[in-house]
């Protein structure tokens, strides 16, 4: 019958409403439940992954030495170019000619996270750091030189 | 190309004059990407949609042939980025064909369970998007709720949320994260107890169903002639999960179903990527207590080298079937790269379905293909 199906259409519709709406009144009434992160006043709390792939550094103890042997592995394996390992020849004690790196560049606007050069690294020399704030009010800012000044190769690292 | 907006006054023609042509895009929040269509209007009835690509071209396949076979992987993320694992994959597995290495079985069930979940969140994102398509708004957070709740779990264990670079030939990049089970289970339990949500909000609700029902109808003929696959031509009854007729690493001892529906219409598709969703759950379940040990990559030299030849894999992404052709010239680098994409086939199949309908039904049609535009363009 025409009439009763129509009826029961009208129910049906505005019940399917009625489901919708309970919803958003139970989320409307239980504000526990909602999960919004209130950055960047959480900045304290905010914890990443320790893999989280924010950018690439270099590990540097105490005595401001690295482990780095300027083997141009990671600069190899990188696909977009973006480091540039500047080698130098340090003269040792003995009076040999060592290798070593002078610069580590590394372009961070070039950088897609990839963490192809970590995996490259046969000393474990780099890693990567969890930040994730990298803007910055000139792009020059974003070429960094990740061997800190003075530092030198550890002892021992082939 | 650019066309002005105009009403054809064009009286020698008969049958267009009076017809009106409009641009939507190519920067349009309907079109989720730069995707340009000139649309033919009669009134408010379509009368032909034309896509215009290029706005997002990058030349990926160009590029990758530049770069060895252990850089290309990460470059396809960047094509569909809401599968961007499962492109990984398909790149890794036409690698090690060519290799001929043998993938431990941990990094098999690893990839598998990974897969599982970035399609879970691809079609997480899809809803919530679909949703706000029609004008419904908070769906998107709920949505982003549960998907959230996946990012956290990749980026625990892949240290990045949506372009991964996860895969490398061989295996996996890294061992899971110790506290993925848990994670993951706590994904399946928030997961079943919210998905009714979904059914309430949207599915069951009757202004969202009058606009999906009997609009933009695809018969089986059609979605097979344009080349149609995944949740778009599953929606038309045609069977077309790679996973199921071409099983790559485990898929083939898995317990799980093809969804089918034979309607055809929007609604069809809607349901299709729902019922998928939980499919990969019931993948993810089978799998997160049976994780083998042992090793998470297989032994592969460091600079690779495919023999002469071509390779060709397949696999079932968010959005349908993912080709990767490599032609090797016994090199470092591939000859050729050629990616078939399944947005492209599937936006091609837009002008069909679209004539004879009206204006706002086109972008609840587009919603149902989920056109992703970088996957289109490459
Ligand atoms: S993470 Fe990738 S892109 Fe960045 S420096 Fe390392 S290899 Fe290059
Ligand atoms: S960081 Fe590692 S891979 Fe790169 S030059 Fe130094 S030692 Fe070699």
């Amino acid at each position: 019958m025409f009439i009763v199906k129509y009826i029961k259409d009208v129910w049906n519709a505005v019940r399917s409403l009625l489901k919708g709406m309970r919803r958003t009144g139970y989320y409307f009434t239980h504000h526990k439940e909602i999960i919004t992160q209130q950055y960047p006043d959480n900045k304290d709390t905010l914890h990443l992954p320790e893999r989280f792939k924010g950018e690439v550094v270099m590990l540097h103890d105490e005595n401001n030495e690295h482990l780095c042997t300027g083997c141009t592995a990671c600069e190899l394996a990188c696909p977009n170019a973006t480091i540039k390992i500047i080698t130098k020849f340090d003269i040792t004690p003995d009076g040999k000619k060592k290798k070593a790196i002078d610069k580590f560049v590394y372009h961070l606007e070039l950088c897609t996270m990839c963490n192809l050069c970590i995996i490259a690294c046969p000393t474990d020399a780099i890693k990567m750091a969890q930040t994730f704030e990298h803007s910055v009010f000139d792009r020059s800012e974003l070429t960094k030189i990740l061997n800190k000044p003075g530092s030198k190769i550890k002892e021992g690292v082939e | 190309m650019y066309r002005q907006t105009e009403i054809i006054k064009d009286a020698s023609q008969p049958g267009i004059e009076g017809d009106m042509v409009i641009n939507v895009g190519p920067q349009h929040p309907a079109t989720h990407g730069v995707l340009h269509l000139v649309i033919t209007l009669n009134g408010e009835t379509i009368k032909k949609v034309e896509p215009h690509l290029g706005y997002i071209h990058r030349s990926i396949e160009k590029m990758c042939e530049s770069l060895s076979y252990r850089q290309f992987i990460y470059v396809t993320s960047r094509m569909d980025y809401l599968s961007a694992h499962i492109n990984n994959h398909a790149c890794a597995l036409c690698v090690e064909k060519g290799l001929q290495v043998e993938i431990p079985p941990r990094a098999q069930v690893i990839r598998i369970l990974m897969d599982e979940l970035t399609r879970i969140a691809s079609h997480e994102l899809w809803w919530g998007a679909m949703a706000m398509d029609l004008g419904a708004f908070t769906p998107f957070f709920h949505a982003f709720r549960e998907r959230e709740t996946i990012n956290d779990i990749m980026e625990d264990t892949c240290g990045a949320r949506l372009t991964m670079n996860y895969i490398v030939p061989g295996g996996v990049m890294a061992d899971l994260h110790p506290d993925f089970q848990k994670k993951t289970k706590e994904f399946i339990q928030l997961y079943k107890r919210k998905i009714h949500e979904y059914d309430e909000l949207v599915t069951g609700n009757i202004i969202f169903q009058n606009r999906m029902k009997g609009i933009g109808y695809l018969s089986p003929e059609d979605a097979v002639s344009y080349g149609c696959t995944g949740p778009t031509a599953r929606g038309s009854g045609v069977s077309s999960d790679i996973r199921k007729l071409y099983p790559y690493e485990i898929y083939d001892k898995l317990e799980f179903d093809e969804v089918l529906e034979s309607a055809g219409d929007s609604f069809a598709r809607y349901m299709i990527r729902i019922g998928e969703m939980q499919q990969s759950i019931r993948i993810i379940e089978q799998l997160i207590d049976n994780i083998p040990e042992g090793d998470f990559q297989a032994k592969t030299k460091a600079v690779l080298k495919l023999p002469k030849g071509e390779y060709y894999s397949r696999v079932e992404t968010a959005r349908g079937e993912l080709g990767v052709y490599i032609v090797s010239e016994n090199g470092t680098t591939p000859y050729r790269i050629k990616f078939r994409s399944p947005g492209f086939s599937n936006l091609s199949v837009l002008d069909h379905i679209a004539r004879g309908s009206k204006l706002g039904d086109l972008v609840a049609m587009m919603g149902t293909l989920d056109l992703v535009i970088p996957d289109i363009d490459r």
